[in-house]
């Protein structure tokens, strides 16, 4: 392998080049990013960057500079199609990039409202552009208005009610963060939020954004509407791979891998557009759209195309997952897979203190674990997620 | 090796005590404690995992 390319400069992009210049590979890289920006780190775009505690310079990803892995970049450019048989990329403006190996990590990009119109006011948060524009319009005291009450969303309210703004939070589900978190602990985040003075409605339908010049307010299906000076759409991301519908490459929801993330002979995925079969949890399809698993597959995804494709008994990826959210003064941490069909407990504390483990089990087995304000207990539960223990292994460390 | 924790950008996430809790412990007050500053060149594949997967990157290894 002479020549690899990178598409895709964030978390899992960087952690690939990376990783193949430690294992030694001494060809060329080229690295193709969307983005103006070398690679920053993403989660302080909605926590201390927009506070206004941290600044651009702060978040750059790889303090000690990019040179030494003498990679040539390719910035603010993106890749509009991939031709397998070909072994070449095109970009916008129609440059041609060859390579010998692939590592494809364009990650996700927000979801959008149906007839979502563009108005000075209206947001959506993934970049650094993103995040910087929103902070400068947070300066004046505007009336928030948060659309969806995801990571995003949640994390976005929390800071703005810590710069003191009028914050109100709408979500269609009965529960905030039910997708990531299941109803009963939505709605522990749920009453942190309204302690902390958000206006929380749920259930509710947003039927249109309008203003003139620049947003004015939310229209309601009920009819009503919310004034607003600033209104943030956070209702989770897409991948980003309408530039591979042509490629040939399995699409469904991500850029859909073997259970070593191998998407094509000499193609490796990483990031938020891989989806892949994790062995841990009996093969389930997962794509992941957190920072650890941008950093683990990235570095997974490397090795893995730097031992060719006749590494028939390359390790499969089997992570256990891990996502992390503070909000307020709560540090709210989930490991392996929550979800509401599972067996649930409750160790550690109370949902009345907003500190305590909630694990989920299935089939005999701890799969899942989220703590609130409990780190040492939730990294000692991934632990057992990682070792497949059981139910009963994870009630005697419960116990304590 | 040494290792350096920059605790202004700590948040006590505990990754790093998930891959190598001989090295460092976050505790039940919620601070991370560092029980080998000077771990032994053995450990040095989990300390640059502990690094690069550290969600602040706060840690960092001097030589």
């Amino acid at each position: 392998m002479q020549s690899i390319a990178v598409v895709g400069t964030s978390l899992a992009g960087l952690r690939a080049i990376e990783t193949l210049r430690r294992e030694g590979f001494d060809g060329r890289i080229v690295a193709i990013g969307g983005e103006s920006h070398l690679p920053y780190d993403r989660p302080p775009l909605s926590k201390d960057l927009l506070a206004g505690i941290s600044d651009a310079v702060d978040i750059v990803l790889r303090k000690q500079g990019v040179d030494d892995l003498d990679v040539e970049w390719i910035l603010g450019t993106r890749a509009t199609s991939l031709d397998l048989g070909a072994r070449e990329l095109t970009l916008a403006g129609d440059a041609r990039v060859a390579f010998d190996g692939l590592v494809l990590a364009t990650g996700s990009t927000p979801r959008r409202l149906p007839d979502q119109p563009a108005l000075p006011g209206l947001f959506t948060l993934r970049t650094l552009d993103d995040a910087l524009a929103l902070r400068a319009q947070l300066e004046a005291g505007p009336k928030v208005v948060v659309i969806g009450a995801g990571f995003i969303g949640a994390e976005v309210a929390a800071t703005c009610r810590g710069r003191g703004l009028d914050v109100t939070v709408l979500e269609a589900l009965p529960q905030p963060m039910v997708r990531g978190l299941g109803p009963e602990l939505g709605e522990v985040v749920g009453e942190l939020h309204r302690d902390h003075g958000v206006e929380l409605r749920t259930g509710v339908q947003v039927e249109g954004i309008e203003g003139t010049d620049r947003v004015e307010r939310v229209r309601l299906g009920d009819g009503t509407a919310i004034d607003a000076d600033v209104v943030l759409v956070g209702i989770g991301v897409v991948p980003e791979t309408a530039w591979l519908e042509s490629s040939g490459l399995t699409i469904d929801n991500g850029v859909v891998c073997d259970e070593t993330c191998v998407a094509a002979p000499g193609v490796v995925a990483a990031g938020d557009l891989a989806r892949w079969p994790n062995p841990l949890f009996d093969g389930q399809m997962m794509r992941l759209e957190h920072w650890t698993n941008a950093t683990e597959q990235g570095v997974y995804a490397a090795r893995r195309l730097l031992a060719g494709d006749d590494a028939a008994d390359f390790p499969a990826f089997a992570p256990v997952p891990f996502v992390w959210s503070d909000q307020y003064d709560r540090k709210i941490q989930t490991v392996g897979v929550v979800s509401a069909d599972s067996d649930l407990h409750v160790a550690h504390g109370s949902y009345a203190e907003r500190q305590f483990v909630a694990l989920f089990g299935r089939d005999g087995r701890i799969v899942g674990a989220l703590g609130f304000n409990r780190a040492r207990q939730v990294m000692q539960y991934r632990r057992l997620i990682a070792e497949r223990a059981g139910w009963d292994d994870a009630m005697e460390l419960a116990r304590g | 090796m040494k290792i350096v924790v920059d605790f202004d950008k700590c948040k006590s996430n505990a990754v790093c005590m998930g891959i190598a809790p001989e090295i460092f412990e976050v505790r039940d007050d919620n601070f991370l404690y560092v029980l080998q500053e000077e771990p032994p060149e053995s450990a040095r594949g989990l300390v640059e995992e502990a690094v690069r997967d550290c969600p602040t990157q706060a840690i960092s290894i001097v030589d």
